[in-house]
């Protein structure tokens, strides 16, 4: 027995990137934008999903791929909405995965109806790493970040807060509640991400709601719905 | 978690490589800027590689730096914390030259011989 080296030089995400770029493609090819929406779990994303919704979104027709390790508690809530809303688990492999991959996406995409849609929001696991590593075929990429978890995790979590084109900071309604120093949370993203969108909203109240419903007409008219 | 994903990425990426050969070393890069703990990855390797071509393997990782070039003042430097603006001139305006890396780079293969056999 001797032993040979096989030069390999393979991101090993490669195989996950092709299946994301053969997403986009079928994306493209049915005119959908499509925003992976990601945070930490409870940072708010299916509240935020409501109230954007509630209001709806003109002319552009929604709709989301509802990503959880198991159940569909946050599918059902928005449903109610009278958006189509698909639900994906992950708790078919090892002990429930805690992200959504391109492949997992690429089950999905028959049942998500992309001739009736114009723009998909996919809501990924609760998660501030794994997310972050997993392409999945979306446009763009944004965050919840509430304020109930400290200014520090831009630090902390730098792959995730370099990663989105948007972060969305939400419950600032409990400002006044908390010691919570909302300039060095604004000051680490800076750092970590310059030049970052962010806005400051609360899905409880509404407040700063109509400025992300802004966004994702404005992700979706980039692809030319029509007015 | 991550490391459990990312054990799982190598492994398929490993295993296509093999093409059914018993594999005894992995190497990998890993930029810093992945937040890769190595130690929590090799744990993960364990479990994910048994029943395959991978198990009992090795993972053989060299961690990369991550260098930081500023695009006004030329400036290189290593990053210490994820602060991603220049040091020289406070210009945001960086590019990341290392330590994103997350590569496959070889695989340590035994061949059986035939006269083994």
């Amino acid at each position: 027995m001797h032993q040979t080296k096989v030069r390999v030089a393979e991101d090993a995400l490669d195989a996950n990137t092709t299946i994301a770029h053969a997403n986009r493609a079928d994306f493209d090819r049915e005119s959908v934008s499509v925003v992976n929406l990601m945070s930490a779990p409870g940072a708010g994303k299916t509240s935020l999903l409501e109230a954007v919704f509630r209001s709806g979104l003109g002319d552009v027709r929604p709709g989301v791929l509802e990503g959880d390790v198991q159940g569909s508690l946050d599918a059902d809530r928005l449903s109610h909405l009278h958006v189509p809303v698909t639900q994906l688990n992950t708790d078919g492999g090892f002990g429930g995965e805690c992200h959504l991959d391109a492949n997992m996406v690429r089950t999905a995409l028959p049942s998500l109806g992309l001739a009736d849609i114009d723009l998909l929001i996919i809501e990924n696991v609760g998660n501030l790493v794994c997310p972050a590593e997993f392409r999945v075929g979306e446009d763009l990429k944004a965050m919840v970040c509430s304020v109930t978890e400290g200014e520090d995790k831009p630090l902390k979590y730098p792959l995730m807060f370099r990663t989105c084109d948007l972060v969305v900071i939400n419950k600032v309604d409990l400002l006044p509640h908390l010691d919570y120093d909302l300039d060095a949370l604004l000051r680490n993203i800076e750092s970590v991400n310059p030049g970052v969108e962010t806005m400051l909203i609360s899905a409880r109240t509404g407040d700063g709601v109509e400025a992300f419903r802004d966004w994702l007409v404005h992700v979706a008219e980039r692809e030319g719905v029509p007015a | 978690m991550h490391e459990l994903s990312l054990s799982s990425a190598i492994l398929e990426t490993a295993v296509r490589h093999a093409e059914g050969r018993p594999v005894k070393t992995v190497e990998l890069t890993v930029g810093v800027l992945r937040q890769v703990v190595p130690a929590s990855l090799e744990f993960y390797w364990d479990i994910v590689t048994r029943d395959t071509v991978c198990e009992g393997s090795r993972l053989d990782i060299s961690v990369v730096e991550a260098v930081v070039r500023c695009n006004d003042c030329a400036t290189e430097w290593t990053l210490d914390d994820p602060i991603f603006a220049c040091p020289s001139c406070k210009s945001t305006d960086v590019e990341v030259l290392k330590g994103t890396e997350f590569m496959v780079e070889s695989l340590d293969i035994s061949e059986v011989e035939e006269a083994a056999i």
